[in-house]
């Protein structure tokens, strides 16, 4: 009875080849049972993919207005809406041109370009159409990361002088020349005769204003044009992206200095709101993936009931094998390898559909980056395998406790 | 020191509110290389009793030797453990994996017990070479007759070199034929020195064993071992 005294230990290859075959003799429940594991799985990597999606489409359009950038606002209130305070005290004080060449003695400021915006009739060769208009100086397109296709941006000069010269959209060009070139050309615009001096090129539909149907003047002839003295907006790009709280507290500074004492703008740092929609999509990305993890709880709980289905169909091998000299801890590891490989085989399935998934989202909208985040990966698939082997337990110890006489004459 | 031991062996069972009997105060004696025939009418308490001796079951009361060593109080792993390596079972409807093909089946008790791969593949060619099924090595037990799948059976419980094979009416599912192979296989085993228990009904089956236990109401009315005269 020497040979007692070795503990009886089933190979970890045998009880994989084991629970493999076992799987594999029940086709129809170990497809449902993967099938329901890799929907999960897959749902989880599709879900985030679009959640995190749209998280860098968002900070993809917000880091293409330009970097570094801080905006001023004439008017008190925070978010641009109605603010019940500045209609009791009194209306803001003009935002000029003189503002904002002020501005640019701070020195966490770089460049600036301030901003006029109205709409205007253009017409050249007896076509006419309506356009907006931007009056803005020279820096507005290293600011605003535009590019040019022909000729030059607007000049250097005094900005209170305003030459007559445009600068204008891709789509404007196509649409009032057709072939024909458009730099040197005159155009009128509003009742103002204007040269062409640049066309831009085209960039498409942005989160900004759109450029292809954008004509660009210089900010006081936009002024003059739309006989206003106050500007829409100052865009100024800070030094560094350290400098961008000092440019905004300088820019402050000078503004309230000039406007005797009252704090009358609003000034926004593109940080800010990048970081808010950053922390907002991500936490709607994380919220999804939650969704998506219920139904991996959900996958967990069906192994398990295919599990005791298995442990009830399988009653009487289990006492054959008990018979044969199995203890509890075989057949326990037994049962829950073939719950592991169901919930592995279920996880891989469902991370390649997922990765297909978010792949055919790619290709049907392709400036939507649908790429599923490491994090949401990582936690999908150990989450189904935690689950399967979690809900794997139950069956497994019930199998394991099965009394071998009542489990053979089960058959 | 005689293989099988029991003595004062008690085995209750709770049906509702009674209490059945289907063992009591049993005291037997089986030595090694013995073939035992356990008879007698449905009830009588043979299943149980091979149960017992199988280590599936434990008694409420009595004590069980095997081997000189007392088993009634090994942990249940310990068990397993005694039934890997020392007892062979053959069951009347033949308890096959059916996923399982012939050879794999034959293996099965070696590879719970953990022997390699290699030294499973040489004992299974030699079973199924000494049991006639070399060409049924990679047949389901459902591609196979009866009569074969109870010589799978019969070269699964031999695998290990058990002492002791209990058979529970191993003829019970087969014609008269095929039954007569298999018995002639089993005694060819008790030939080799293996202890064999058989339950049956069949008298005709029952006279062939060497001995004869006769139960009744879970007590052994008739050993002829013991037999007056």
């Amino acid at each position: 009875m020497a040979s007692c005294n070795t503990t009886v230990r089933m190979r970890l290859a045998d009880t994989l080849r084991f629970a493999r075959d076992a799987a594999l003799g029940y086709p129809l429940r170990t497809t449902l049972s993967v099938l329901a594991m890799s929907i999960g799985v897959a749902a989880v990597v599709i879900l985030t993919a679009l959640g995190d999606g749209a998280r860098r489409y968002v900070v993809g359009q917000f880091s293409s207005l330009g970097s570094n950038l801080v905006s001023v606002l004439p008017g008190r209130s925070g978010t641009g809406g109605f603010n019940p305070a500045n209609a009791i005290t009194s209306t803001p004080r003009d935002l000029t041109i003189d503002d904002a060449a002020a501005i640019l003695r701070a020195p966490a400021v770089r460049r600036l370009a301030p901003l006029t915006v109205g709409t205007s009739e253009i017409s050249f060769g007896g076509r006419l159409r309506e356009v907006m208009v931007a009056g803005t100086t020279r820096d507005l397109l290293p600011i605003r990361n535009f590019e040019l296709a022909q000729g030059q941006g607007l000049p250097d000069e005094d900005w209170n002088r305003g030459s007559s010269v445009a600068v204008i959209g891709a789509k404007i060009r196509s649409e009032m020349f057709g072939s024909e070139p458009a730099v040197g050309q005159l155009i009128r615009v509003g009742d103002r005769r204007l040269r062409v001096v640049g066309v831009l090129k085209s960039v498409g539909q942005g989160l900004g204003m759109n450029t292809d149907e954008l004509v660009i003047v210089p900010v006081a002839l936009a002024q003059a044009m739309f006989n206003t003295n106050t500007l829409f907006r100052i865009l100024i790009e800070a030094r560094s992206r350290e400098a961008i709280p000092e440019a905004r507290e300088q820019t402050l500074a000078i503004l309230k200095q000039r406007h005797r004492g009252e704090e009358d703008v609003t000034v926004i740092t593109q940080d800010a709101v990048l970081e808010t929609f950053d922390k907002l999509l991500g936490t709607l990305t994380l919220g999804v993936a939650g969704i998506a993890a219920i139904s991996l709880a959900v996958a967990g709980i069906l192994v398990m009931n295919v599990m005791l289905v298995a442990v009830t169909q399988r009653t009487g091998e289990i006492g054959l094998l008990k018979a044969l000299g199995a203890p509890a801890r075989t057949i326990r590891l037994a049962f829950l390898a073939e719950a592991a490989m169901l919930s592995t085989v279920g996880a891989v399935v469902g991370y390649l559909l997922g990765q297909a998934g978010a792949f055919t989202l790619r290709q049907v909208f392709p400036v939507f980056p649908a790429y599923p985040p490491d994090w949401a990966v990582i936690a999908g698939l150990s989450t189904a395998l935690g689950t399967g082997l979690l809900f794997g337990v139950m069956p497994a110890r019930r199998a394991a406790r099965l009394d071998p006489v009542q489990a053979l004459m089960k058959h | 020191m005689p293989l099988i031991e029991l003595s004062g062996i008690e085995r209750r069972f709770q049906l509702g509110d009674t209490t059945v009997n289907a063992l009591s105060g049993l005291s037997l004696q089986i030595e090694a290389g013995e073939y035992v025939a356990v008879m007698g009418p449905s009830g009588s308490g043979k299943s149980t009793l091979l149960n017992l001796l199988g280590l599936l079951d434990r008694p409420n009361a009595g004590s069980y030797r095997l081997e000189g060593r007392d088993v009634t109080t090994l942990s249940p792993d310990e068990q397993a453990q005694v039934r890997s390596r020392r007892i062979g079972f053959v069951f009347q409807s033949f308890h096959l994996v059916p996923r399982l093909t012939a050879a794999e089946n034959i293996a099965l008790p070696m590879m719970l017990a953990g022997i390699p791969a290699k030294e499973r593949n040489t004992r299974v060619t030699r079973a199924l070479n000494d049991f006639g099924l070399d060409q049924r090595a990679d047949h389901r037990p459902d591609q196979l007759s009866g009569g074969q799948r109870q010589r799978v059976a019969i070269a699964r419980a031999t695998i290990m070199q058990p002492a002791l094979i209990l058979a529970d009416e191993p003829t019970g599912n087969l014609d008269r034929h095929t039954g007569d192979e298999v018995i002639h296989l089993l005694e060819a085993l008790n030939g080799k020195g293996v202890t064999l228990v058989v339950v049956t009904h069949d008298p005709s089956l029952g006279a062939r064993a060497g001995r004869q236990l006769v139960m009744e109401d879970g007590q052994l009315q008739h050993d002829s071992a013991h037999a007056p005269g």
